[in-house]
């Protein structure tokens, strides 16, 4: 899978005051991708960003968006690059569609441009009632919207979201991933920063854990789940109409095979590959019920965990 | 940049400060007005000066509107530029605009020249609307050497401004805080409005040539004397005069080149003394780093 790289660090590094908050990053985002950036608080995500959007300078090594220098090329970089900050400011006095619009002035659009984009993004939110109504009356939750519809406002080829579902209702979370996982259709790609995993999970084809400014692991959510679960094997779990014990060692003989284990109607098989037709035709040929049969799911917490136990 | 100055501007206008501020100029210049109403009648006329003495002609308790000015120029300059950066941070808009394709010195250049704008027309209204009055008042018609003076002294009004909205700019870019960036300001002003010529300088001078430098230090010092040069003409030096040199002085008034003369050194000190303050913030701006919190 050989995707073009539209963000890249090198040996990025940042201190201040002597600690280091970034530690020789190196991160590597492919276009058209959702690409989750976990860590606890304080691991240097934020700092990273505004690295990569050349609002702070490193102490060493470099930041690439698009092919542009971070630190040399910051115009031709946000120009391209919608960021929404954790701390979203918007001028109160103003209406939202008078914020979104000085936006779009700063990213020179014309004016027949902004209002059509405006109103579009607005849409997209579930703004357009509020759009001139003073965003000092609005909620926390209504901010967010903004602040999403800030970012994408100026049709940016690579949205960063720093806790895009902050403060949003159940509804207004769902709507909001649903509105990120679609953005790469639209030839956006998304970098995300959240501590809810599994919005991670749902949404993220790679993802990257930083701890103290150190990148923990990188990769996408399918491999790295493998690897944490189960040493990068597939786990098959069968469930059976009754408990045979031959069947452990007939499919222990399937090729690709690791490792079966039966616990009662349950067999837990470990293998190399996924090998449920196999595995399935095995069962039904000793005339054995095959009630159900999964892989194995991991979920995000399984990996940030073991990650964090071997950070220690 | 033209962006950030088209939204301050429109900020600015439709501000309540702003607002406040407008009125307050609006009463100065019905003050002054009728300071000249009261008082020009007894203006000797003998100069060919009559109308400009509409602006320093003061009442019988009712100062002059030059003085109105000297005092409410620094005011307006201070409100407009003290919260000008710190209210940004504050706000968490300033990483938002600043992560915009956008060069970071616009901003500050942006809200400067907007400020400047904006204290230019507010400066212009009050000399416009005193000057329209008062031409129905007394029915003389400015000469054309008055409306340059009344020009160069609107010019020198907005140096003095630039000089204390480069000073607030500048606490708003240091102070955090925005009661303490406004205090700041205003102790400055204070400071050189009250204390410095009146209690500090004359402790501390020993000598006149002294007592002159020193009080030429004071930004308001320069803009009073820039004033007196403008618009009374008959002003043949700035300072203080033996008596024996007032008892040689003929009292007409000076050609205007002679007062742009006597008034140019006083000029350009302002300037520098608003340049200074405006590079400093500058400078401190654009080395300030954005942090994540």
């Amino acid at each position: 899978m050989d995707k073009k790289i539209v963000l890249e660090t090198q040996d990025l590094t940042k201190r201040y005051d002597g600690n280091t908050v970034v530690d020789n990053l190196n991160l590597h985002v492919a276009e058209n991708e959702v690409f989750g950036l976990l860590g606890p608080n304080g691991a240097g995500k934020t700092t990273t960003i505004l690295m990569l959007l050349g609002l702070t300078e490193p102490a060493s090594g470099s930041a690439r968006v698009f092919g542009f220098d971070s630190t040399r090329e910051p115009l031709k970089v946000k120009r391209l690059t919608g960021y929404l900050l954790e701390r979203l400011g918007f001028y109160d006095g103003l209406t939202a569609r008078q914020n979104l619009r000085f936006i779009a002035w700063l990213n020179n659009m014309t004016d027949d441009e902004a209002e059509q984009q405006i109103e579009q993004v607005l849409e997209s939110v579930g703004l357009t009632e509020v759009a001139d109504t003073s965003v000092g009356k609005f909620s926390r939750g209504m901010k967010q919207r903004l602040g999403i519809a800030d970012v994408l406002v100026k049709k940016p080829r690579l949205a960063i979201l720093d806790e895009p579902t902050a403060g949003l209702d159940p509804e207004g979370i769902n709507q909001t991933l649903d509105l990120i996982a679609g953005l790469p259709n639209m030839g956006t790609t998304v970098v995300m920063c959240s501590h809810r995993l599994y919005e991670v999970q749902r949404i993220c084809h790679s993802i990257a854990i930083l701890a103290k400014g150190k990148l923990v692991v990188e990769g996408t959510l399918d491999a790295l789940g493998r690897e944490a679960l189960a040493e990068g094997r597939y786990r098959i779990e069968v469930e059976t109409a009754e408990a045979r014990p031959q069947l452990v060692e007939i499919i222990g003989k399937i090729s690709g095979v690791r490792n079966v284990e039966a616990e009662g109607n349950f067999l837990h098989i470990t293998t190399d590959s996924d090998l449920r037709a196999a595995i399935s035709k095995a069962v039904v040929n000793n005339d054995v019920a095959l009630i159900q049969m999964k892989v194995q799911e991991f979920s995000l917490d399984d990996i940030y965990k073991k990650y964090f136990q071997e950070e220690g | 940049m033209i962006t950030i100055i088209k939204k301050e501007l429109a900020d600015y206008f439709t501000s309540i400060r702003c607002f406040i501020l407008f009125i307050l100029v609006l009463l100065a210049s019905a003050a002054g007005l009728y300071a000249a109403y009261q008082g020009i009648r007894g203006v000797d006329t003998s100069t060919g000066f009559v109308f400009i003495r509409l602006f320093t002609t003061s009442g019988e308790n009712i100062p002059s509107l030059v003085s109105f000015i000297g005092i409410f120029v620094p005011v307006i300059g201070i409100a407009l530029g003290f919260d000008a950066i710190n209210r940004e941070y504050s706000s968490g808009t300033m990483s938002r605009i600043l992560s915009q394709p956008i060069f970071r010195d616009s901003v500050i250049n942006g809200k400067f020249l907007a400020g400047m704008i904006t204290l230019a027309i507010m400066m212009a209204t009050t000399l416009l609307l005193v000057g329209g009055f008062g031409l129905r008042m007394i029915g003389v018609a400015p000469s054309a050497e008055e409306i340059i003076r009344l020009f160069i002294y609107f010019v020198s009004i907005v140096i003095f401004g630039a000089f204390w909205m480069g000073l607030a700019i500048l606490f708003s870019v240091i102070i955090k805080n925005l009661a303490i960036s406004l205090l700041a300001s205003l102790a400055v002003w204070l400071f050189f409005g009250f204390f410095y010529t009146l209690l500090i300088v004359p402790a501390v001078a020993r000598s006149v040539d002294i007592y002159l430098l020193l009080v030429r230090l004071s930004p308001n010092t320069l803009f009073e004397e820039a004033t007196m040069a403008m618009l009374l003409p008959q002003s043949r030096g700035l300072g203080l005069f033996a008596s024996s040199e007032i008892s040689y002085m003929i009292l007409n008034p000076l050609p205007l080149g002679q007062s742009l003369l006597l008034v140019w050194p006083q000029l350009t000190t302002m300037i520098g003394l608003a340049a200074v303050c405006f590079a400093v913030s500058y400078i401190v701006f654009m080395r300030q780093e954005i942090r994540a919190t």
